[in-house]
């Protein structure tokens, strides 16, 4: 299971004295309608990027807070893995992307009737990030406006 | 320092007036960050959806994420065991 033992010391040792950002006050958005007629988003942190876009910076000091957008009718398996961390078993999302990011399931929900509709387009970060002051600040808000530009209702997000 | 990061998206979503869901692969990241909305997997890191190539199980994972967004019982921030 997730659980820091899984992690070498070296990364439990700064785990353990890492000082997590805590989210104060808590926001909260109910759901205004069933979600049949919901318009859902994936973002998912596994660093994902399309064929032609930027990979992730793996050298970026504090991690790369950028992200990438990911139109919803690409093909999972089209997924490319740019994740810098060498602290977990990457093989799984590389053979079914699916596992981190789940294009193929959501538009299973949507045909099933479950959800409403996938949106247009998701997003892609990569969720390596010490230093969480520009994601904060900038990076998340920006993409957060661009989902709620598109009406979406409902957002699932996928850490690795 | 996946889990934080999306938990800190999740809040910003919300802030947006989004509903967020946001799967947690670290128990005590979850109770430190305090994501809207957190579902917390047994499942180790890289495999946050339990497993590749495994539709149905992915299913289950999701469908307990939706879940979470019809229960009105839920209070800020609402942390869920798979």
């Amino acid at each position: 299971m997730g659980d820091l033992s899984e992690l070498s010391l070296k990364d439990q040792l700064f785990l353990r004295a890492y000082r997590w950002r805590r989210i104060e006050p808590v926001p909260w958005t109910s759901l205004r309608k069933p979600l049949s007629e919901c318009r859902v988003a994936l973002v998912s942190s596994a660093g994902f990027v399309l064929p032609g876009q930027e990979p992730f910076d793996a050298k970026k000091r504090g991690g790369d807070p950028s992200f990438r957008e990911i139109p919803a009718g690409v093909e999972a398996g089209a997924l490319i893995d740019t994740h810098r961390s060498r602290s977990f078993d990457h093989s799984g999302m590389r053979r079914d992307p699916n596992l981190a990011f789940p294009l193929d399931r959501l538009r299973e929900l949507e045909q099933s009737g479950r959800v409403g509709r996938v949106n247009r387009r998701h997003l892609s970060f990569m969720g390596s990030l010490t230093a969480t002051g520009v994601f904060v600040r900038e990076t998340a808000p920006a993409a957060a406006r661009l989902l709620a530009e598109d009406d979406v209702d409902v957002a699932l997000l996928v850490p690795v | 320092m996946c889990s934080q990061a999306v938990g800190l998206a999740a809040a910003e979503l919300e802030r947006q007036s989004i509903s967020t869901v946001a799967i947690q692969l670290l128990r005590e990241v979850a109770v430190r960050v305090r994501p809207p909305r957190a579902l917390f997997v047994p499942f180790r890191h890289g495999y946050p959806l339990d497993a590749p190539s495994e539709p149905g199980r992915q299913r289950a994972v999701l469908e307990a994420a939706l879940a979470m967004l019809e229960d009105p019982a839920l209070r800020p921030p609402a942390l869920v065991d798979l």
